[in-house]
């Protein structure tokens, strides 16, 4: 920034100035009473609007419980009474994440959630439940144990009748876990935050039919 | 645990016990989360934005 002595001059540079400019399309797109809204439309008083917000839960365990396991090994995770018990917690928060992301799918679905402006929130999230089966995938060839053996020898074919092989090679534990462990979280991190920050500046869509429905 | 499972088989559909369990869980918390009443729901607005 060009150094100047007078405030006009000093807020023409800044006029210039990307980060200004950014601050200001934040602030239009994105104030904060919609970022962190303290009240909701009466109609997301459901259960239904909290799918979302479970799977969101059961992805931080996720990736709490794979950063412990990432730190200490398969032998821990295997052999240890700990590791076996924080294994156990991988497992099964990614058995939620995924039932929760369905149910999430299903009630976004039936009130056709991509209405009025908000088809990119639903096609991010068709992106991240793709990304997410693969993170899933590559999170089965890491366990390092019979179970990955038996899976990965039967996918290669499939790779391989799918013309990925040579990119995506299943029985390379290197590259399975590499995978599992930095690209597709991070990807599926990314895309998650994405498509919280498209709800919350959109809005939770209205339901199909608002004048014939009764306030409760 | 290091029995097989059993499979459900009705026509084309083929499926295991454990995930037709799974999948008939999720429907029927589907259908709870739809009918169950929500604590404060009557204290939202009205979902325009100000």
């Amino acid at each position: 920034m060009a150094a100047t002595s007078s405030h006009e001059g000093a807020v023409a540079t800044e006029s210039k100035s990307w980060t200004l400019r950014l601050r200001q399309m934040i602030d239009r797109h994105l104030p904060m009473d919609h970022l962190l809204p303290d009240r909701q439309p009466y109609y997301v008083g459901s259960w239904v609007y909290v799918f979302g917000v479970v799977t969101i839960a059961a992805l931080v365990w996720v990736v709490v419980s794979g950063v412990v396991l990432s730190f200490f090994g398969p032998q821990w995770w295997h052999d240890s009474r700990v590791g076996r018990f924080f294994n156990g917690l991988h497992f099964w928060s990614v058995q939620l994440f995924f039932i929760f992301m369905v149910l999430h799918l299903w009630g976004q679905y039936f009130m056709a959630g991509w209405r009025n402006g908000r088809a990119a929130t639903w096609m991010i999230g068709v992106v991240i439940f793709a990304v997410s089966i693969l993170t899933a995938f590559t999170g089965y060839m890491s366990q390092q144990n019979f179970d990955a053996q038996f899976i990965a020898i039967n996918a290669k074919d499939a790779m391989n009748a799918a013309g990925v092989g040579a990119f995506f090679n299943v029985l390379n534990f290197g590259q399975m876990y590499g995978l599992h462990i930095m690209l597709l979280p991070i990807g599926v991190t990314i895309l998650v935050v994405l498509h919280i920050v498209m709800v919350r500046t959109r809005g939770v869509v209205k339901p199909i039919d608002p004048e014939g429905g009764v306030r409760p | 645990m290091d029995t097989p499972t059993t499979y459900f088989h009705w026509g084309f559909i083929f499926i295991s016990t454990p995930n037709l369990l799974v999948i008939a869980g999720m429907i029927v918390l589907f259908a709870i989360a739809l009918v169950a009443p929500f604590p404060h729901a009557e204290e939202g607005d009205d979902g325009r934005n100000k």
